[in-house]
């Protein structure tokens, strides 16, 4: 295309957006509340996705050692458990801790304490606590350590693990319920964002076709006059793309405020995620992501509306 | 130059527009089509713009089959005819200049002819004062003069005229017709439908008579008779 006719066709989709003023404002005024939807629902994706890790995080499994395991046995369990690719931490809680914390625990019981005292030595054992990227990974990490422990009385030694927490039937109903919460309110999440989206995107569509169905005589008249398709239908498409530009825009400066008072909220509420803090780290993204789905939004939505006035 | 071949066009509703229709018109011709409302002239006109296709028959403008050029290059066929309609057809959103302008843009011309044959065609229908205004802000007339600015800006061969006084006072019908016939004189054919008997009895050119979809008069210095 000449470069020519590229300056007239921005030129008349800039004049038609400012004559056709009433036009221009309402179609940008539904664009920004689609774009302003779509941001709220990242924003409520994120939230969420935060609070579900948050509390996937809570599972955890335990090993626990025999008392007076050798301790570079453990240390050297806990580094083969920290080569596992799913295995994101494991955190050792040797023999010493696990009876300060025992008593931290019991500090308002005297009697067990008492009884703890009459022992003399450290009945506890120490503690290794792996936690899984995925709670589904945490089988195969107890099957593991299982294995440790069977070819360890296979040799004919004792073994060190004295108790796998996973194979205790209310810790594996614990994790599987975990599992299943979390799963079902992420697909929730996902349907309902679905939902908001296209109807969103559904009525902007219907909007700009409103506005360009007010046009039609005059895509009528272009055609008679000698006008190419293209060069019709063009300008329509400059007024959608500023649409969605200055919408976006108005997104965007909108969310400033709103993050800013909901910022700690936020934090408070869901644990962790300030939607501030987020919004201004990943300004330049989600810039992208709004005023970018406002300009195909307008552009695509003033393509196919001309498209049925064309046929002439 | 343009030539009818047995054209015949029936709506969705049966009903007959046009019956069987031959006629050919000579270059620099001056033609007037006139009939009853609802004799066929609008579709006769429809059909050498590719606006309505004929049901059987068909049309030609320089020897190209009008209704066999696809959709996307009918425009270029449509440069070549200017076109002026009873109700104006002004974009309503463009100036009297920017209306005739567009049709130069549409035709990939450059801006400094633009900038100095607008004014020129404007000024020939007795316009050059009010390039400036918007559609709504002129009269009748004047939208109607706008509009033949606009038909012959881009030199087209032909002009078609769908009634273009049928929205006029006498007086402005007249310096529309004048318009028309000094056009003519310099060299382009025009094809003109109205049913204003004073319009055809003053241009003394050739008169086709319509009546229900078929040509029952067709002379060479003809006058309205109905």
């Amino acid at each position: 295309m000449q470069w020519l006719t590229i300056k007239r066709i921005f030129r008349a989709g800039f004049l038609d957006f400012l004559r056709n003023g009433f036009v221009s404002i309402s179609s940008i005024l539904v664009m920004t509340v689609t774009l302003f939807i779509i941001g709220m629902t990242i924003f409520t994706g994120v939230i969420l996705n935060t609070a579900l890790q948050q509390l996937r995080d809570q599972a955890d499994v335990s090993v626990y050692f025999i008392p007076g395991a050798p301790e570079n046995q453990i240390l050297q369990l806990q580094q083969t458990l920290q080569a596992r690719p799913e295995v994101t931490s494991v955190t050792y809680t040797s023999q010493d801790d696990a009876l300060a914390q025992f008593r931290a625990l019991h500090q308002n019981d005297q009697l067990t304490l008492q009884a703890l005292d009459e022992l003399g030595v450290n009945p506890l054992g120490a503690v290794l606590t792996v936690k899984a990227k995925d709670i589904s990974q945490y089988a195969a990490i107890a099957q593991f350590l299982q294995q440790q422990q069977q070819q360890a009385l296979q040799a004919g030694q004792t073994s060190i693990i004295d108790k796998i927490n996973y194979f205790d039937a209310q810790h594996q109903e614990a994790l599987s319920r975990l599992q299943q919460i979390t799963t079902s309110a992420q697909k929730l999440g996902l349907v309902i964002i679905i939902i908001l989206v296209a109807t969103t995107v559904a009525i902007c569509f219907n909007t700009l076709r409103l506005a360009i169905y007010t046009s039609r005589e005059e895509i009528a008249v272009m055609r008679l006059v000698g006008a190419g398709q293209t060069y019709i239908r063009a300008p329509f498409m400059v007024e959608g793309v500023l649409y969605g530009l200055i919408g976006g825009i108005i997104t965007m400066l909108l969310f400033y405020p709103l993050t800013y008072w909901l910022g700690n909220a936020t934090q408070d509420f869901f644990g962790g995620i300030n939607v501030f803090t987020y919004y201004i780290t990943n300004f330049g993204i989600f810039f992208a992501i709004i005023v970018g789905t406002g300009v195909v939004l307008g552009a695509l939505a003033s393509f196919l509306a001309v498209r049925r006035y064309l046929k002439i | 130059m343009i030539y009818y071949d047995r054209v015949t066009k029936i709506y969705a509703d049966n009903s007959v527009a046009l019956d069987d229709v031959s006629f050919s018109i000579e270059p620099g011709e001056f033609a007037s089509v006139v009939g009853h409302s609802g004799a066929g002239k609008t579709t006769l006109i429809k059909m050498l713009l590719a606006e309505e296709r004929p049901s059987s028959g068909s049309v030609f403008f320089e020897s190209v089959n009008v209704h066999e050029v696809p959709m996307n290059r009918i425009n270029t066929l449509r440069r070549k005819i200017g076109t002026v309609f009873q109700d104006f057809k002004l974009l309503p959103n463009k100036t009297a200049y920017e209306n005739v302008a567009f049709a130069m843009e549409a035709a990939g011309r450059p801006e400094e002819e633009i900038r100095s044959d607008v004014p020129h065609v404007l000024d020939l229908v007795d316009l050059g004062d009010k390039m400036n205004n918007f559609p709504s802000e002129l009269s009748g007339g004047e939208q109607q003069r706008v509009a033949i600015a606009r038909a012959i800006v881009n030199q087209p061969d032909v002009i078609v005229a769908d009634e273009p006084t049928g929205n006029l006072d006498p007086l402005n019908t007249f310096e529309i017709a004048q318009i028309l016939k000094k056009i003519n004189d310099l060299g382009t054919t025009i094809i003109l439908t109205t049913h204003n008997k004073g319009v055809i009895d003053s241009l003394k050119k050739r008169v086709i008579t319509l009546d229900r979809g078929k040509i029952v008069r067709d002379d060479r210095e003809g006058k309205y008779i109905l």
